[in-house]
């Protein structure tokens, strides 16, 4: 007689589940359709609720009226902290959409508006001209006709990469894809396997625990991945997401997204394990991701959220996947780039499977 | 003939907290037989069997399947048994050729698929879904997914369950082809005309005991030695009978 294998007993339940999953409606939708429309949805009407970013350098006269008409403008967000190499960064990148300059000048016009705008984020960019624009006009005009101007602007413009909305939105959306993923479909499936008795059966044969569990992960991560690769080749040829490094980013995208998965998979099996029935499921599967859905950046970046809503956002694990993932496809980085996200993720997964592995029932 | 125990239970003891549902249970099964293990509802049938099938913990006692222990070697037990368990359900959204494909890469083996639904009769079905079934084709699958392994013994808890007449017959034939093929049977049922159709031995438990243990005829010259006898005159055949004779033993898909 052949020795048993665990291998192919754990590969027999990895194919059942992945056939399962396929022609479940409920994965295929949450995990593939809703990103989907989210991201042809988003992509289209742009990004709401509009702040404009401008990073102010460093030793620029800050006591003078155009500084402090800016400061009233609500869209407009000053940033002060950076250092000029920072900005610079930042501003190529279309982080930060505008740079300004105000010098105070001993012969007139009495100040100097420098501006840089940059291409990564025109339209914003836009957005602080003609307010530039107008509120130099007041400043100038509220004087008498003969007097010299009080304030020049100068503009200049930096090129860096086009920011979209789409490059925004795509990786919350996979991010969200992943939660759905991890939560509801391992939440329901070892709750069901549980209660129609069909583990007991399993258990009937010679599989061991470990293959039932890995089985339905790898299940899982394979139905995730091909998701994942699905939402990036349409939001890359239908919307221009930017792919900096190409398939080496995409390869990051999809390691990251395995971190997130595996992670998500944990309070899933939390929740299978909670959960006393199937009504149950839904319930506390969407305490979990709601809020990460609504809190961690998946439609707005989290800057623009109230100042005592940030500790939450940055307590959920899926604000730091999504900021990896954001940082690994717009600006390039490599895995080794975002080691900050990854050990949040990892002190995440590490207390999860620990609460999982407390929680989790094979038997009713 | 020289009879050999293929299971060997011995002093069986099973504990929930305080309540004690399999109390110090012993008897043996024989190879090629087909054993019924009888009693009312919470008797400690089903306990007792899932103990042998290795899917519960004893309390104490000694069980002994094909020569290998359930405290030492239990994976050996799984690879030699196959069961069929009381009301399980099976993989959601995979069809019955899936199924058996699923249960053929858990037991580590290779069959055709078709081959194993040929015997229950299933090959027609092989693209439907379980719960699309009618009950006498759920148990005959289960029954298949109880076979895959070429197992020495079968488990069947209450295969017959919630069937017709002409399903439970059906099902009555295909148990016998089992042991004909070498295989012994264990099954537990409510129905004593079944228990008396198909059984070379019983054991009637209650109580969390064995109460009797014996061949159906001994047990009933027994009980007929003692002076017992029907209130109602035995006619040659009873309302079962009737049934059969008039809808036809034909098993009915549906």
């Amino acid at each position: 007689m052949k020795p048993y294998s665990n291998f192919n007993a754990t590969m027999a339940i990895a194919k059942a589940s992945l056939r399962s999953i396929f022609r479940s409606p409920s994965a295929v939708v949450f995990s593939l359709l809703f990103p989907l429309i989210f991201i042809t949805v988003f992509a289209n009407i742009g990004g709401g609720g509009v702040k404009v970013d401008v990073g102010v350098a460093k030793g620029s006269d800050t006591l003078n009226p155009i500084y402090q008409a800016l400061k009233k403008v609500s869209v407009v967000n000053l940033i002060t902290k950076q250092s000029a190499e920072e900005m610079q960064k930042n501003l190529e990148k279309g982080s930060i959409d505008a740079m300004i300059e105000i010098r105070k000048n001993i012969a007139p016009p009495v100040f100097t508006v420098n501006v840089k705008y940059t291409r990564a984020s025109a339209e914003k960019g836009n957005i602080l001209k003609s307010l530039l624009q107008s509120m130099l006009f007041q400043v100038n005009t509220s004087r008498a006709d003969s007097l010299p101007p009080v304030a020049e602007l100068k503009e200049s413009t930096v090129t860096g990469r086009e920011y979209k909305y789409i490059d925004f939105i795509l990786p919350g959306q996979l991010g969200f894809s992943l939660l759905s993923t991890g939560v509801f479909g391992t939440a329901f499936v070892f709750l069901s396997l549980r209660q129609t008795l069909v583990i007991k059966r399993f258990f009937a044969t010679p599989v061991k625990r470990y293959s039932i569990v890995l089985g339905e992960m790898i299940a899982r991560v394979v139905f995730a991945m091909a998701g994942a690769i699905c939402i990036i080749a349409i939001g890359h040829y239908a919307f221009g997401f930017t792919l900096i490094h190409g398939w080496v980013t995409v390869l990051n995208m999809l390691a990251l997204a395995l971190v997130g998965l595996i992670i998500f998979m944990g309070f899933g099996f939390t929740v299978s394990g909670i959960a006393k029935n199937e009504s149950s499921i839904p319930p506390l599967s969407n305490i979990i991701t709601l809020p990460q859905f609504l809190l961690s950046g998946t439609f707005f970046s989290t800057s623009a959220f109230p100042k005592w809503m940030q500790p939450i956002s940055n307590a959920l694990p899926l604000t730091h996947l999504n900021n990896a993932m954001r940082k690994v496809a717009f600006e390039g980085a490599g895995l080794g780039d975002v080691t900050h996200q990854l050990l949040i993720l990892l002190v995440w997964g590490i207390v999860i499977y620990a609460i999982a592995i407390k929680t989790f029932k094979w038997e009713a | 003939m020289v009879k050999n125990p293929i299971i060997t239970v011995k002093n069986l003891v099973k504990q929930y907290g305080d309540f004690t549902a399999v109390k110090d249970i012993s008897f043996e099964v024989f190879e090629g037989e087909i054993f019924g293990l009888l009693g009312p509802n919470g008797a400690g049938k089903t306990t007792t069997l899932e103990i042998i099938e290795t899917l519960r913990s004893k309390t104490s006692g000694e069980v002994i399947v094909d020569g290998f222990n359930v405290d030492s070697d239990p994976s050996s037990i799984k690879k030699r048994i196959g069961v069929q368990l009381q009301a399980a359900g099976y993989y959601p959204n995979l069809n019955l050729a899936e199924l058996i494909e699923l249960f053929c890469g858990l037991y580590g083996i290779k069959v055709s698929p078709m081959d194993m639904l040929e015997k229950v009769n299933l090959t027609d079905k092989a693209k439907a879904k379980y719960k699309d079934l009618s009950g006498g084709q759920k148990q005959r699958f289960s029954i298949a997914t109880t076979l895959i392994n070429n197992p020495r013994v079968v488990f069947l808890d209450e295969p017959t369950t919630g069937l017709d007449p002409q399903a439970r017959r059906n099902l009555w034939d295909l148990i016998k082809e089992i042991q004909k093929a070498g295989t012994t049977v264990v099954i537990t049922t409510h129905y004593m005309d079944e228990a008396e159709v198909l059984c070379d031995r019983v054991a009637f438990v209650d109580g969390g005991h064995i109460i009797g243990i014996d061949t159906p005829d001994h047990f009933i010259d027994t009980l007929v030695a003692s002076g017992f006898e029907r209130k109602k005159q035995v006619k040659q055949a009873n309302l079962e009978d009737v049934f059969i004779n008039l809808t036809g033993k034909e098993w009915r898909e549906g």
